[in-house]
């Protein structure tokens, strides 16, 4: 089975955002870039299904600028064989996202994709959802553990209060929580190996893809502060000011 | 035109946080209908109906809907679309699974986890974490949206009397995607998204068990039990226990911190919360940038003490 994952160059999420002074959005230039989170285990969850035999071959891709070529090659010193990069330097929301992955998959025909659930710039939790349905294929959303057998993937996902698990016939799109597993390291021999693996290079309008932006962003703005307030010396001194003064409890 | 929110329930009570979305489509328009589709869902679609503000139940029935995949909710709400200008749901798992899919196959670009309406098409929401806050306006024909229910006062569930309708929806259900089963943490306590109080722990607290101190707090003040990412990846709580970002986004009358520095991923998740206590032995901690009451103590100590004067 072929399996596609998608990678996004992101601020790394130890990095304290600044937002810009002319509020057009949030600081990136001398910014420390990483793979997303959410899709390093995206990455890490298809390169151990190769290793389980489940899957032959693993393509990544990755919409960005040209600077992305570092984040899939390190999805290729992780393991996965091949890279896609949709090459751009304009804003990509999800829909476009959705619609680029989409032709990708019509050229690869891989049985499954993995995304991670959300991006840590954007927040926005979409593009998995959306390509799914753009593909009419169906949808396993915040999974915590994935079981494929018999052209079908069973997906425990992660919702409010517990654990739901559905059976998607394949082929599916599935999209990564936190606890699908933990992501490995790669190591130096990979990494060198990585740099040989095949990396191609398209645009989007190489693959016909509108991607002019649906929404517009007015302005991005610092979020109201919260000031400090005081210390208190006990625990009876604490439970009074909760009884007295906030009347909380 | 009118605007269509998706219910979210589980077949008996409607969820708590359909009604801050609710609360958020009043801030849009007024005529405003709710999507209830369930399985033996009556009840449901009857407290929906005398909701403040609500214009009309459109109550959908079937077998398989009782726990509705994305794909038979999506194919439901598409044929409803374009009687409406607006069509919400809350940003929790279940409006965060359907809605990016009802709005590819709109040929829409949706707006995700809404703190504020500034018109009917340009809306603010929080990016990197709740580290910086955006004004988009959007510019499709439909608009597609999930809304964070702490950003939005619940809108009352009675005095309302809107009419139901029934829906037929048998072409509607997916085989390509099926239910298997669910595994819903049981718990005596409230809800963390819906709780007055909570009382989280941080990987301070040293150990799953130790957790327990929290538990016995909890249940004097009637208050949920929550966790930091640190605690939730140290394997002491399941995941569900996680505020944060990454976890749940919960604004509770009163927070309460313990043995949890504060890290931006997890105040991005509280920072709304009306009253908020820090209990922390590190006085450095950020959490206590934050903190309405900081006390600086060991928590194996404050927490016995805090038991007792409660």
């Amino acid at each position: 089975m072929k399996i596609l994952v998608t990678v996004k160059r992101v601020v790394d999420y130890n990095v304290k955002v600044r937002v810009k002074d002319d509020n057009s959005g949030v600081e990136t230039a001398n910014v420390k870039m990483s793979m997303n989170p959410f899709c390093e285990i995206a990455v890490e969850e298809a390169v151990r299904l190769k290793e389980k035999g489940v899957a032959s071959e693993i393509i990544v891709a990755s919409i960005g600028p040209a600077q992305a070529q570092e984040t899939l090659r390190t999805a290729l010193a992780l393991g996965a064989d091949k890279a896609i990069l949709v090459k751009t330097d304009e804003e990509v929301q999800p829909l476009a996202v959705a619609k680029i992955l989409k032709e990708i998959v019509a050229k690869e025909s891989p049985e499954m994709v993995i995304m991670g659930k959300q991006s840590i710039d954007g927040d926005n939790n979409q593009s998995g959802q959306m390509l799914a349905a753009l593909l009419d294929w169906p949808q396993g959303t915040f999974a915590s553990e994935i079981n494929v057998s018999d052209g079908k993937v069973a997906v425990t996902r992660e919702i409010d209060g517990g654990l739901e698990t559905l059976e998607l016939t394949l082929p599916a799109v599935v999209t990564s929580d936190l606890r699908l597993n933990e992501p490995r390291f790669a190591s130096l021999p990979n990494i060198m190996k990585a740099k040989r693996k095949p990396l191609e290079e398209v645009s989007s309008a190489d693959l016909g893809v509108d991607i002019a932006p649906r929404t517009k962003t007015l302005k991005v703005e610092a979020p109201a502060q919260r000031e400090a307030g005081i210390k208190v010396d006990s625990v009876a001194e604490l439970v009074d000011k909760l009884k007295n003064e906030a009347k909380v409890i | 035109m009118a605007i269509l929110v998706i219910a979210e329930h589980n077949n008996q009570e409607l969820g708590a946080a359909t009604l801050s979305t609710i609360a958020a489509a009043l801030k849009i328009g007024n005529d405003i209908h709710v999507l209830v589709a369930g399985k033996s869902s009556q009840p449901v679609a009857e407290s929906v109906s005398v909701c403040e503000g609500v214009t009309k139940v459109l109550h959908a029935e079937h077998e398989a809907l009782e726990h509705a995949t994305a794909e038979s909710l999506t194919a439901i709400v598409v044929e409803l679309a374009s009687n409406y200008s607006h069509i919400l749901a809350a940003a929790s798992t279940f409006g965060k699974n359907f809605m990016p899919r009802i709005g590819a196959k709109l040929d829409v670009q949706p707006i995700s986890d809404i703190i504020s309406v500034e018109s009917e098409d340009t809306f603010k929401r929080p990016v990197y974490a709740g580290n910086a806050i955006a004004t988009v306006q959007s510019t499709d024909a439909i608009k597609v949206i999930t809304v964070r229910a702490t950003g939005f006062d619940a809108v009352a569930t009675s005095g309302g009397s809107a009419v139901v309708e029934s829906l037929t929806v048998d072409g509607h259900i997916s085989q390509k995607s099926k239910f298997a089963s669910q595994e819903l943490t049981k718990s005596e306590r409230p809800e963390l998204t819906a709780a007055k109080i909570i009382i989280s722990g941080g990987r301070g607290m040293g150990s799953g068990e130790n957790f327990h101190m929290l538990e016995e707090i909890a249940d004097k003040l009637g208050a949920a039990v929550g966790a930091s990412r640190a605690a939730v990846d140290a394997g002491f709580v399941p995941n569900d226990y996680q505020v944060g970002q990454t976890g749940k986004i919960v604004a509770p009358e009163l927070y309460i911190a313990v043995g949890i520095s504060g890290a931006i991923q997890h105040l991005a998740g509280m920072k709304d919360s009306k009253v908020i206590v820090a209990i922390n032995k590190d006085e450095e901690a950020p959490i206590f940038q934050v903190a309405d009451y900081g006390l600086v103590a060991d928590l194996f100590q404050a927490i016995p003490e805090l038991k007792d004067a409660l």
